[in-house]
């Protein structure tokens, strides 16, 4: 969920995968297989090697050139192939051609349970994987199950939520920061009327965040037990989350500039974008993405449906997984281990990133960390509180990755014309069954 | 008799392999890069490949299911509109800025052939993103002018402006690349006709109605057939400004978007090649009819 997204990059790619498309998709799955043993992972490690690293989290520079020096038969090729669901579906692509996969991929919790079921990526628990319960918070270490037995990737970051605020736009308009999202709604109305050019926030529709916000109100729009799912995004957190976040729409109040592009970097850094709820790995990204707006920005807990209430809800959150298809996995799970639980999660941490691991989420060393860029303040306090209260019981589904795809072509409509929220998430819920019925998943109710 | 037949039965042989000789080597690529990959596309759209249950035989029910996708007539019926509105424009134009090059009455002629041809040259990825950040209300040209004149001009972006916009892309790509089509039809017209039309007391209008439309008219048929092929493969247009717009163009906004989404974002290859073959045959046939009746008018 983090760093640019790169236009021309990811248009090449689409008009080569098309070029592709006809002839390279029929790929097969050999099954899974796993890795080696850990005594194999350290074999790997002193024989050495080159791996291809797919990410977009900007930490991981420092993290590979640490792991070089440290490792000097060891080349590691670190590769921004695109954000999110653009290197997903590059990913899709090299897997299925059966070429050019990576070694190792960076794949959001939400999104794993897609490669999972796949195949696509190995089970790492023989290779030491499964020595390191305890040793990452419990959120994302479910998650990294991917609703199964195995352990499918190792967690690199997590996203407990806040609601970062340019401090300097709030204190220029005399606006309180919110606490709940009916001042959230006051509030956009405030700083909108006093200046029409300042939006609360910038949002055309982000699955994303919408499941995120749901999943804080206390929905589970999802329900998935093995191959058996059920959508229903009529219950009382979808409700809650629809008829608030309408008020904003139906107002014209959120700014409508389309997430990582240049014009919503500029909206950060200009004070025309006042707020961002999102997850606890962004500081990275302000500092590299917004520098020019260094101090103006403060963490707040995320606002609350119910006033006084301590809800959160983690957003977006990556780890570091093991393509099936990768030449070196052992040595592939060395890199994942020394980057997500061992001297790189240190590095990562220095610069900005929000840790999985649990001695780290509960250190006072982490916990005091000053923020030179939100003008000092110790926002990890926040972030780990959060962390603490994420609402259980939340599940994606195991084809997420293409719910998401279409959340535009559905919800996203209700950004561009008469159609509500309600309706629009009627008709992803609709669109998401039909798709789990032709993939031979069992609809429930 | 034997004497003579075995050299004549030698030299047919020879002759058939020295043909076999010349065509080989175009043919193997031909089977290989051509032929292959459609034949694979069909055998994939006879199959449905499921997360759950695997791959199976299905005979003909991604076709009937393809015939009945509202996504796919959508996508059909938008790149037929944009069909039947951008390309007579971009034709139209085209042969305006031809006729005025071949008119010999414009100043800089070589000028203007190379600045109006020279956007074809841009690669179609780059011309979007200029575009597309020429068209954005808040930063871009269009926002410009909104501050600077203190109007607000609708935002070609939204879903209702849109398709113009990509058309607008599209015309600007494209003029330059027809216009040489044109132009250079009309340069191999012999002057003897001209001077027979000048001393018979014909316009400039009568000439062109009467001797430069018609001689150019093959290269009319072929200009229409390669953009009707093009409207058809509306790809990298829309996709780049998804990003700007993901609200305004959906993941079935054309047909070859439709076969992306299907095939990447949906993993569902043999329904994509379906679609991708339904569309292969359309494109076909409407190609083939422009053909015709163009060849017949020739006649």
């Amino acid at each position: 969920m983090s760093t640019r997204v790169r236009p021309l990059a990811r248009g090449l790619g689409l008009a080569c995968a098309l070029a592709l498309a006809v002839t390279a998709c029929g790929g097969s799955d050999d099954g899974g297989s796993g890795g080696g043993s850990p005594d194999d992972v350290q074999a790997a490690l002193e024989q050495g090697g080159k791996i291809t690293v797919w990410a977009w989290e900007p930490t991981l520079e420092s993290v590979v050139a640490d792991f070089e020096e440290k490792y000097p038969n060891v080349q590691v090729d670190l590769v921004n192939a695109g954000t999110a669901n653009d290197q997903y579906t590059a990913l899709q692509n090299a897997i299925s051609a059966g070429s050019g996969v990576p070694d190792v991929a960076q794949i959001e919790y939400y999104a794993l349970g897609q490669f999972a079921i796949a195949d696509s990526i190995a089970d790492l628990s023989s290779m030491g994987a499964s020595d390191l319960e305890g040793t990452f918070s419990p959120g994302p270490w479910n998650s990294v199950h991917a609703g199964g037995e195995g352990i499918y990737g190792l967690p690199m970051d997590s996203g407990p939520m806040a609601l970062f605020y340019n401090k300097t736009v709030f204190d220029e308009y005399g606006v309180e920061v919110p606490t709940t999202w009916d001042e959230y709604v006051t509030a956009a109305r405030e700083l909108h009327e006093a200046d029409p050019d300042v939006y609360i926030g910038a949002d055309i529709g982000d699955a994303g965040f919408t499941t995120s916000m749901i999943w804080q109100a206390g929905g589970h729009p999802y329900t998935v037990d093995g191959t058996s799912v059920g959508i229903d995004f009529t219950d009382e957190g979808s409700t809650r989350f629809a008829e608030t976040w309408q008020q904003l729409v139906s107002e014209g109040l959120l700014s409508d500039v389309a997430g990582w592009t240049d014009a919503w970097y500029q909206g950060l850094a200009d004070g025309t974008i006042a707020t961002l709820p999102t997850g606890a790995w962004m500081p990275a990204n302000f500092e590299s993405g917004v520098p020019g707006a260094a101090g103006d920005w403060r963490v707040a807990p995320l606002p609350q449906w119910e006033e006084g209430g301590h809800a959160s809800a983690e957003n977006g959150g990556s780890s570091l997984a093991i393509p099936e298809a990768s030449g070196n996995k052992e040595l592939a799970y060395a890199f994942i281990e020394y980057a997500d639980a061992g001297e790189g999660v240190q590095t990562r941490l220095a610069e900005g990133a929000f840790p999985a691991t649990t001695a780290d989420l509960s250190s006072e060393e982490f916990l005091n960390t000053e923020f030179d860029y939100f003008g000092g303040q110790q926002a990890n306090q926040i972030f780990a509180e959060s962390a603490q209260n994420v609402v259980e019981g939340w599940s994606y589904l195991p084809y997420q990755v293409y719910a998401n795809s279409i959340f535009n072509d559905t919800v996203g409509q209700a950004y561009v014309s008469d159609t509500t929220l309600a309706e629009g998430l009627a008709d992803w819920q609709q669109k998401s069954r039909d798709y789990g019925q032709e993939q031979g998943f069992t609809l429930t109710d | 008799m034997a004497t003579v037949s075995a050299p004549l039965r030698a030299a047919r042989r020879r002759r058939s392999w020295t043909g076999w000789g010349f065509i080989g080597p175009f043919m193997a690529v031909f089977a290989l890069v051509f032929l292959a990959p459609i034949g694979y596309s069909v055998y994939l759209s006879l199959f449905r490949d499921q997360l759950i249950g695997g791959n199976h035989y299905v005979g003909l029910a991604n076709y009937r299911q393809a015939l009945q996708d509202a996504q796919f007539w959508e996508s059909l019926t938008r790149v037929s509109l944009f069909l039947l509105i951008q390309v007579p424009i971009m034709l139209f134009l085209a042969l305006l800025v031809a006729l005025a090059l071949d008119s010999g009455r414009l100043y800089g002629r070589d000028f203007f052939r190379i600045a109006i041809f020279l956007p074809y040259a841009v690669p179609a990825v780059v011309a979007t993103l200029m575009w597309g950040f020429m068209y954005g209300t808040r930063f871009g040209l269009v926002g410009n002018i909104n501050d600077a004149f203190g109007i607000s001009l609708p935002d070609p972006l939204s879903p209702d402006l849109v398709l113009a916009a990509i058309g607008n892309i599209v015309t600007w790509e494209f003029v330059g690349y027809n216009m040489l089509i044109f132009y250079s039809a009309l340069r191999v017209i012999p002057h003897s006709m001209y001077e027979a039309a000048e001393i018979d007391g014909a316009g400039q209008l009568r000439v062109i109605t009467a001797i430069k439309l018609p001689a150019i008219r093959g290269a009319l048929v072929i200009a229409t057939i390669f953009s009707i092929i093009g409207t058809f493969q509306l790809f990298n247009e829309p996709a780049i400004l998804q990003n700007l717009a993901p609200n305004a163009i959906t993941t079935d906004y054309t047909p070859n978007i439709l076969t992306y989404s299907l095939s990447f974002s949906g993993q569902q290859h043999n329904y994509a090649a379906t679609v991708a073959i339904i569309m292969g045959l359309l494109t076909m046939v409407v190609a083939y009819v422009v053909q015709l009746r163009g060849m017949r008018k020739d006649a």
